[in-house]
């Protein structure tokens, strides 16, 4: 094969740190230049990940001779660490799809952050961000993350650029720091992911201490993975479990907090406090699809004790997470939070498939997933830009209504179609393809493709719970798209709205494109009539590298069952949510949800997310901050630090009564009293020494007359 | 004789000190003003001797050769057999120039903002770099000790001179320098016992001899007899109080010193001395210093959130990262004697983490402490609660404090995730419940390091009630608005974003040596 474009694979994530760092150090004042820089870098990032993707598609049976390129990096111990990359089907897959979602991204955002109506009037001289060159550094940066992230040659690299886009999320949420509400989401989304992370950190350097390597070609040779499936280790309540599943599954919750999965699911729908074109990097091109690249990444291990507790793990997790988050987004009033949920369940769906070893489907939905989210959250940014504006005019007006405006709330909407039918259009095609509508749109494909998996290898429960979530998408994208786009305004800022610029809407029918024709890729050979036009080249090229990891990724029979409840499923949500939306509109912003009287309470339990912000408020967070102020006064104001100023208080007590009680009575008493007694006897001598000379010589007389005395007595 | 670089490199601070304290203005009829200007410029460049030369000590210091190089040796003290014996190997070659670089950039800082008592100053830093230098090249017990010594008084004279009044200077000098005074006496016997023991003051022989091997009960109080002195220094929970109070009191640069090397004085003398000359008694109390370790990571890391003064704050974060060192060293100590396979590599590893910690501290937490100084010469207040939104205000040292702060908090990517990522690759492997406990420590870290410090200094609407008088630093003048950073502020902090981000992305250089003397130091136990 041709070693050219493969061997310059290292460069593609670094246009968009040069980007980066040539905005950050000179063109940040210019901000027109700065946004140039950065959709300048991300293009020639592009324009080499394809070149790659193309020389890879036409090597036949790539995954079996995939590029790996290593080299020397730094010391550890009597090993060493290397840092490279690798390509295979799976990383052009991704290379298929970042890049240019990116792009597309990238583009949009160049008309998205004009018009910063969130901010005082103050800040907006010339219609753009104030902070637009920042924006266009951070994004680049994410992009530079996700890129690193899918050419990595070993875990720790991947960790790496892991944590890079952990931080930028964190910059990007609370971009508009100014807003409480922004900078707090992005504090929760890096403290929430970093839990994650730090178990897969301690998952890692396990990996590493067992398998004395972190490059993946040392991890996945079969003779490591037969030794970690086979040695055990004692776990606390489990006995002896394979270091094979054990490691797995610590690996996997990093994925259950990047990819915003149950119970760490909490940060993804506050993230979109962040500028729209954000949430869409987060939702589709990086952040959360790096947590399902990962498990897809170190699928061998996962797998590595056949039918194992890791693979149930991740199956019960992500099934569970997909009708969890379902339902929670059919209560929810904002654009976007309906989406981030549909989010977080749609990534539900692609680790149930990893759980029950649908290979490529996880692979298939994540890359058809990535285009109609994006696709998703930037319509989603039109509309909302479009109702700022709206409201703005309004307010212009003067016949604003009262209260602060959320641009973002569904129920000031409706009746959008006529007034702006680009970003309708393209957004109705996102949503058909999110709730699998079928046949015609990617969603239906890669969905089905899961389902059927399920059904066949006899996961029921599996199948009927996403079969269910897959109801619910469904019934929650058509209450969305009724509610935004149809019936009549219910505001005055609806009434206002108008089709974004094309910056905006170029990208939003690129993506629509993809969003419909990026399934007829992975049509399953056996399906009837379709089937055979296209011969399911995507399920070829990845099942190569399946292959070559000892993965089963057989093509599944044709079986009208699974698919039929599918179709079910999609066409009776849409049905559902065209009878309570579609037939009888919400007439105005202040009527209650059609669906809230028939749920009762259980309305307000979805509206509330089942209380989980609240309960880790409670609980987790309230405890970590009694513990430190509970230190904090151990250490200052109770034990330690009492403890050592009173040993430092005993030693001057000390001193203090050592002087009182044998310096001062004894010792200087002694000194003292050596002193008074001379002085007291200088006193008695100075008596004597009168310095009279009449006195000396009354002594000298009385003297000489008493020795006279002494002599001259007899009998001495 | 070779050319006596270490030698050189010890004593030129007290030759500039000696020089400093000459009565220029005296001679040459100059105002107050300007011999204390010159007095500045003498003293950086007295520092910038032993900071090429350190540089020079980092290049030509032989690392396939291993061991002690550039060795000197004069007898000193005879008839007690105490001699000049001097030499640096892998472990104290970065150190050195760690001191070299701290002390130099500290100067530099100093020389802009300390206005009063100029020329004190200036001597006793110099004194004080003399004083951690001697230490990092000793191999002789005694010399050790003085320069151990040595390295105390001009501290306890920097933080009761130029202390801020309201952060009671003298009760932290006092603390810090009592404190530090009851290890070195337990020191002090130590080395008596070793000498009465092995007839010898010379730590190489003494890593040779193996004092007390015989009688694990001696050996013990020996062991500890040091440790007591270097957990202090480092230090290490619960001997940790008087750190905060020294480093709120102290002035920019010493705290920096404080944080950036003093700290380090007592991990280096676990690793120099507590690990190769008392292997066995090591073994034994290596669950204690585990314990200490990640008592220290977890703890320190709490009662950082609950700090609400900035400086204290970083004081304390510097308990909970000196807590990765210990949890490195106490693991590799772990696994002396272990006969696993790979418990050898784990150790050396964790060794490795510890002793990159060490340097990494340095510069991570140095520079914190000169964003510390930044911030308080504007605003005259180091009070979180009192700042927010500056991030739009003073973008420049919003950026350099993210880096720094990012790195502290041990993001890949810069230097600080090394240290962590090797001390738990061999933590984990030797002592994995510890590890899982002390890893509880990088999450605590993330939060109070975003929380506590960048939200509460840079985001949300900047209050300008909170704070109405700025000080610009350059002239001293009031300002309505904070002032970004000023080019003298940038030059300081230069340097240690440099390192942080060169050894984030490639840790080779410098790893490199603490690789090849772990694993010599393990293999040889």
């Amino acid at each position: 094969m041709s070693e050219i474009p493969f061997s310059l694979t290292w460069l593609i994530p670094l246009p968009p740190l040069l980007a980066f760092a040539l905005i950050v150090l000179f063109t940040n004042p210019d901000k027109k230049l700065s946004a140039r820089v950065a959709i300048f870098g991300v293009a020639v990032s592009w324009v080499l990940g394809w070149w790659i993707v193309l020389s890879s598609v036409v090597i036949p049976h790539f995954g079996e001779h995939a590029f790996r390129l290593a080299v020397h990096w730094l010391p550890a111990a009597s090993s060493v660490l290397t840092v490279g990359v690798i390509v295979d089907p799976v990383t052009a897959g991704m290379l298929f799809m970042v890049p240019f979602v990116c792009l597309m991204i990238f583009i949009y955002s160049v008309g998205y952050m004009t018009f910063p109506g969130h901010l005082p009037q103050s800040l907006n001289v010339d219609g753009l961000d104030p902070r637009y060159s920042r924006f266009f550094a951070y994004i680049s940066l994410f992009a530079f993350g996700m890129l690193g992230l899918v050419i990595a040659e070993n875990l720790l690299m991947l960790f790496i650029f892991w944590e890079v886009m952990g931080l930028c999320s964190y910059l990007l949420i609370g971009f508009w720091f100014e807003k409480p509400s922004a900078y707090k989401a992005g504090l929760k989304a890096f403290i929430t992911t970093r839990v994650g992370d730090t178990i897969m950190l301690a998952g890692m350097v396990l990996l590493y201490a067992q398998s004395g390597s972190l490059a993946f070609a040392d991890i996945f040779s079969p003779g490591n993975l037969e030794r970690l499936a086979t040695t055990t280790v004692n776990v606390p309540l489990f006995g002896p479990t394979p270091w094979a599943t054990v490691l797995a599954i610590m690996i996997f919750f990093g994925a259950i907090g990047k990819s915003a999965q149950f119970p760490l699911h909490v940060w993804l729908p506050d993230a979109m406090e962040g500028p729209t074109p954000v949430s869409a990097l987060i939702h589709a091109a990086t952040m959360v699809s790096a947590g399902v690249y990962l498990m897809i990444r170190m699928f061998p291990l996962v797998q590595a004790v056949e039918h194992g507790p890791a693979l149930t793990f991740i199956a019960f997790i992500g099934a569970f997470t997909a009708l969890f988050a379902a339902s929670i987004a059919v209560a929810q009033n904002d654009i976007k939070r309906v989406l981030a949920y549909s989010t977080i369940s749609q990534l539900g769906y692609m680790f149930a498939a990893l759980g029950i070893g649908a290979y490529v489907a996880a692979v298939f939905h994540l890359l058809v997933h990535s285009f109609f989210k994006s696709l998703l959250f930037l319509g989603a940014g039109s509309v909302i830009h479009a109702m700022e504006h709206g409201h703005h005019a309004t307010a212009e007006h003067g016949d604003a209504q009262e209260g602060s405006f959320d641009p973002n709330d569904m129920r000031n909407m409706g009746g959008l179609f006529r007034k702006m039918p680009i970003t309708a259009l393209t957004f109705i095609a996102g949503g058909l393809a999110l709730s699998g509508f079928p046949i015609v749109t990617a969603g239906f494909w890669s969905k089905d493709e899961i389902l059927a998996d399920a059904w066949i290898n006899g996961h029921s429960i599996v199948f009927w719970t996403l079969a269910f979530a897959a109801f619910l998408t469904a019934f929650y994208t058509g209450r969305q798209i009724f509610l935004v786009f149809f019936g009549t305004p219910r505001t005055s800022a609806a009434h206002h709205v108008g089709e974004s610029v094309r910056s905006m809407t170029y990208p939003l029918i690129v993506l629509a494109i993809f969003a419909v024709v990026g399934g007829w890729v992975g049509i399953p050979e056996g399906f009837p009539g379709l089937g055979h036009i296209l011969n399911n080249p995507f399920h070829h090229f990845i099942a190569s590298q399946a292959e070559a990891l000892g993965i089963e990724a057989a093509v599944l029979p044709f079986n009208p069952a699974p698919v039929s409840i599918s179709i079910l499923a999609a066409l009776g949500g849409l049905a559902l949510a065209w009878t309570v939306y579609g037939v009888q509109p919400v007439e105005s912003r202040d009527a209650p949800d059609p669906l809230e009287r028939p749920l009762g309470g259980l309305y307000r339990v979805l509206q509330n997310k089942y209380y989980i912000d609240e309960f880790y408020a409670a609980t987790v967070i309230r405890f970590t901050i009694w513990l430190s102020h509970l230190f904090s006064r151990v250490d200052r104001d109770w034990i330690i630090d009492p403890l050592v100023n009173w040993v430092g208080r005993s030693g001057r007590r000390l001193a203090t009564g050592l002087r009182r009680l044998v310096d001062e009575p004894i010792i200087d008493g002694l000194v003292n009293g050596v002193g008074s007694a001379t002085n007291a006897s200088g006193a008695f001598l100075r008596l004597i020494q009168t310095g009279r000379v009449q006195n000396y010589l009354v002594v000298m007389l009385l003297t000489a007359l008493m020795l006279l005395a002494l002599y001259t007595t007899p009998g001495s | 004789m070779s050319f006596p670089i270490l030698t050189l490199i010890t004593f030129v601070p007290l030759l500039g000190a000696i020089l400093c304290l000459l009565p220029w203005g005296q001679w040459l009829g100059w105002s107050k003003a300007r011999e204390e200007d010159f007095i500045r410029l003498l003293a950086i460049l007295f520092s910038l001797v032993p900071l090429i030369l350190a540089v020079f000590l980092w290049l030509a210091y032989d690392k396939a050769a291993g061991g002690f190089q550039f060795e000197e040796m004069a007898a000193w003290i005879p008839a007690l057999g105490v001699s000049y014996h001097i030499g640096v190997d892998g472990l104290s070659v970065p150190l050195v120039f760690l001191t070299t670089l701290l002390t130099t950039l500290g100067l530099y800082y100093s020389s802009h903002v300390i206005k009063h008592r100029v020329r004190e100053f200036f001597v006793l830093f110099l004194l004080l770099e003399m004083g951690m230098l001697g230490v990092f090249v000793s191999l002789d017990f005694v010399l050790f000790y003085v320069f151990w010594e040595i390295g105390l008084v001009p501290m306890y004279f920097l933080i009761g001179i130029w202390g801020h009044e309201e952060d009671r200077p003298q009760y932290s000098a006092i603390k810090f320098f009592l404190y530090t005074l009851v290890g070195s006496v337990a020191m002090l016997l130590a080395i008596l016992g070793v000498y009465f023991d092995t007839g010898t003051f010379d730590i190489v022989k003494a890593i040779a001899l193996k004092p007390f091997a015989a009688n694990p009960m001696l050996a013990g109080l020996a062991f500890w007899g040091f440790f007591l002195a270097f957990a202090i220094k480092m230090p290490v929970w619960p001997f940790h109080t008087w750190l905060p109070d020294a480093h709120t009191a102290a002035p920019t640069a010493g705290s920096v010193i404080l944080a950036g090397v003093l700290l380090k004085l007592g991990a280096y003398g676990l690793i120099r001395i507590n690990l190769p000359v008392f292997p066995t008694a090591a073994k034994t109390w290596a669950p204690l210093m585990i314990a200490l370790g990640v008592i220290s990571i977890v703890y320190g890391a709490l009662v950082c959130m609950a700090q609400t003064d900035l400086k204290r704050l970083i004081a304390y974060s510097s308990v909970s990262h000196m807590g990765y060192v210990m949890l490195g060293v106490g693991a590799a100590a772990f696994a002396i004697g272990m006969k696993r396979a790979g418990a050898l590599d784990s150790a050396a590893m964790a060794l490795n983490g510890a002793a990159l910690q060490m340097f990494n501290h340095g510069i991570i937490t140095g520079g914190l402490f000169f964003l510390v100084g930044v911030i308080y010469e504007r605003a005259h207040t180091r009070e979180l609660n009192l700042f927010g939104g500056l991030s739009a205000k003073v973008p420049y040292y919003y950026g350099l404090m993210m880096v720094t702060a990012l790195a502290s908090l041990g993001l890949p990517g810069l230097a600080g995730f090394w240290s962590e990522f090797f001390v738990f690759r061999g933590a984990f492997d030797l002592v994995r419940v510890w590890a899982a406990i002390g890893v509880i420590g990088v999450v605590i870290t993330a939060a109070y390091i975003l929380w506590r410090i960048v939200q509460s200094v840079f985001l949300g609407q900047y209050d300008p009630q909170k704070i109405a008088h700025w000080t610009n630093p350059a002239d001293g003048n009031m300002t309505h608005e904070p002032m970004d950073v000023l080019l003298f502020e940038k030059v300081t902090l230069w340097p240690l974003i440099f390192f942080m981000i060169l050894f984030g992305v490639y840790p080779t250089p410098i790893l490199d040596f603490f690789n090849r003397m772990t694993m010599a130091l393990m293999h040889g136990l």
